[in-house]
């Protein structure tokens, strides 16, 4: 090692002589082995114990990953990507999983786009203004609440709401007059409930961190409540709006509920109507985690191939969204504020 | 631009007595072993005159610009009042420091002026503020705090370029936006007011908490000046910085103090008698004794003051 060190301890034979110098890996252990000599017998077996579950989790986290990595990229092939599923159980024939990955896009942007206006206001109401202070700690227990519900429980609950024909505008009223209820349009805004808690977590915990005096800076330029949210704190908690958003697209792209529930479980993505955008939104689809529950042996099944190549892709998609996450949390240190 | 810049000012110049340049070091919480260095090592700071000298040159204070009067703070429900029945004139062209023990009053008598104690729950107020003979119950609170402006305890520059930082003060709550090149000369102006303009000139588009404590204190001073003021009110200015910037910051004030009145907030004794004209000093939410810098720390009348200038408690 070529840094500079403090003056070459005296070491024991055993690292001096490999070429590794007085900070060698020998030399660590060594000095490691030393201190250990200190310890009391439950400290020593606490710390292995430690050891032992983390390596543990790495080797959990690393098979999972090998597993469709292997498994994947075996199936894994452009052509895949970019065809469109065909409904045949001959697996020659049965297409791509294009739909699907287009599918999970549309279903994490429009849940995103609910979600965060609807977060990044409540996490606002509740700092700023929180008056009363009853109905603000309700509203924090009540996305609690939300964030704790099992998404099959939101899918179905969506379901009722989406059926009443007051909401027919969402999806599209079947022949026969009942309304149908799933389309990206209903799906995405259940899908908004599994982002909003994530979001407004991070929103309301960079508020929190703002110091007050900073805010008491911006109203004693003259300047008014809305002002002062819009050009010094929304600013300011940017990078928390960020990882809250990141972390609740994941979440969006893994559910599988809601997509089962309310999606209206077509193969390929079904416009409703003529108008080119809108019609997509109210039509139905699938995406990548229905295609795998319905083509991996644990769902319905026939096409276990796909279905790993396609877990392969919502993993890397996701992974993506994880690392936009630390990206975005690793402050600029020219904007962090000081408390 | 009207004004000269005030880099221009040099009362070392003014000044024969050259062991006056060394102040007596600050008593300080912080970094005392500093306080030597800050003369012999920094050619590039200010010479370090007393502002006393000057004060004692200046022509008596001017008319009246604030004037408190019988005023009284009550937090929440608490029997004795945070501010008790306080009066006290501000003129125009003064320093009007307020010292006293923690506790006494002094920061929530400086927040009622621009009401900024407003935004303290269960804070109430009773007696008047007149300014330039207006109650400022009567202005819109929005005008008030452009004329009663106020510097903090910590620097505080939004998380923006120092352009934005400044550029933001100026920017009425008007649909239209002026542009950049509009706002650049009143951005430099306050700039240079607040003796930060040769700094940050090359690069006005760096992010403000790049900067060093003591010049984002001077960008929240420059930011506070930008609305043209009449009142400056400044919380304990210099307490979170290092001496050379305490230095610094006291000579912009004492520049500062011929264009408007400053209201300053100060623990720290030494700093109320290089700075200001006027000391009103409190205890305990009274104002115990007010008059002019000299007088109320060589010849205090009240016995509270006498201990308290005298160093026996607080």
């Amino acid at each position: 090692m070529s840094t500079p060190t403090l003056p070459a301890r005296p070491a024991g034979g055993a690292g001096a002589g490999a070429g590794s110098g007085a900070n060698g890996p020998r030399e660590r252990l060594r000095r490691l082995r030393a201190e250990l000599r200190h310890w009391r017998v439950t400290d020593l077996i606490g710390v292995a114990a430690a050891w032992v579950v983390g390596i543990g989790l790495c080797v959990v986290a690393a098979s999972i990953l090998g597993y469709m990595l292997v498994q994947g990229l075996r199936y894994l092939s452009l052509d895949l990507l970019v065809t469109q599923p065909e409904p045949s159980l001959n697996q020659t024939r049965s297409g791509g999983i294009l739909d699907p990955i287009l599918g999970t896009v549309i279903m994490v942007i429009v849940g995103t786009l609910i979600a965060l206006p609807l977060a990044v206001g409540a996490a606002l109401w509740v700092v700023e203004f929180g008056r009363p202070r009853w109905l603000a700690r309700t509203v924090e227990s009540m996305i609690e609440v939300i964030a704790g519900s099992p998404s099959i429980v939101i899918a179905i609950f969506g379901l009722a709401i989406f059926q009443l024909p007051l909401m027919s505008w969402m999806s599209f009223t079947a022949d026969g007059g009942a309304v149908f209820g799933r389309s990206f349009l209903t799906a995405g805004a259940m899908m908004s409930l599994i982002a909003i808690p994530s979001i407004f977590t991070a929103t309301r915990e960079a508020l929190l961190s703002i110091p007050q005096h900073l805010r008491e800076a911006s109203y004693a330029l003259g300047k008014t409540r809305w002002s002062t949210i819009r050009a010094v704190l929304l600013p300011s908690v940017r990078p928390g709006i960020a990882t809250g958003t990141a972390l609740g697209m994941g979440r969006i792209a893994g559910d599988t509920a809601i997509i089962v529930v309310l999606l209206g479980a077509t193969l390929r993505i079904e416009p409703e109507g003529g108008v080119p955008l809108w019609g997509t939104l109210t039509g139905t689809g699938s995406t990548l985690t229905s295609y795998v529950y319905n083509n991996s042996p644990a769902g319905e099944g026939g096409a276990p191939e796909k279905a790993y190549a396609a877990a392969f892709v919502l993993l890397l998609i996701v992974l993506a969204l994880n690392a936009l996450v630390s990206i975005a949390g690793r402050r600029d240190p020219a904007r962090t504020l000081q408390k | 631009m009207s004004r000269p810049a005030t880099e221009s000012h040099d009362p070392a110049g003014s000044d024969g007595d050259g062991t006056r340049g060394a102040y007596p070091p600050p008593v300080r919480r912080i970094a005392l072993d500093r306080a030597p260095t800050v003369v012999a090592d920094d050619p590039a700071e200010r010479p370090l005159v007393s502002p006393s000298i000057e004060r004692a040159l200046r022509p008596a204070t001017g008319r009246e610009r604030l004037r408190i009067d019988e005023l009284s703070i009550f937090y929440g429900d608490a029997p004795k009042p945070a501010v008790n029945a306080v009066t006290l004139p501000v003129h125009e062209g003064e320093v009007l420091a307020l010292i006293g023990p923690s506790g006494c009053g002094k920061t929530t008598l400086l927040r009622s002026l621009n009401r900024l104690i407003e935004l303290t729950p269960g804070a109430r107020r009773q007696g008047r503020i007149v300014l330039d003979g207006e109650d400022i119950d009567g202005l819109e609170m929005t005008r008030l705090r452009r004329r009663v402006s106020m510097v903090f305890q910590q620097p505080n520059p939004f998380p923006m370029s120092i352009f934005d930082n400044v550029a933001y003060a100026l920017r009425e709550q008007s649909r239209k936006r002026p542009s950049k090149r509009d706002l650049l000369p009143r951005v430099e102006h306050a700039l240079r007011r607040a003796g930060l303009w040769d700094e940050v000139s090359h690069d006005l588009s760096r992010p403000a908490l790049r900067l060093s404590g003591g010049q984002q204190q001077r960008l929240c001073i420059a930011r506070a000046l930008a609305v043209e003021p009449e009142v400056l009110l400044m919380d304990e200015p210099c307490s979170a910085l290092d001496p050379i910037s305490t230095t610094v910051i006291e000579q912009l004030i004492h520049e500062l103090r011929s264009e408007l009145a400053i209201v300053i907030v100060t623990h720290n004794l030494q700093q109320a008698r290089r700075v200001a004209d006027n000391v009103a000093f409190m205890y305990l939410g009274d104002l115990i004794e007010y008059g002019p810098t000299e007088e109320l720390f060589e010849r205090p009348r009240a016995e509270r003051t006498r201990e308290y200038v005298g160093g026996t408690f607080g």
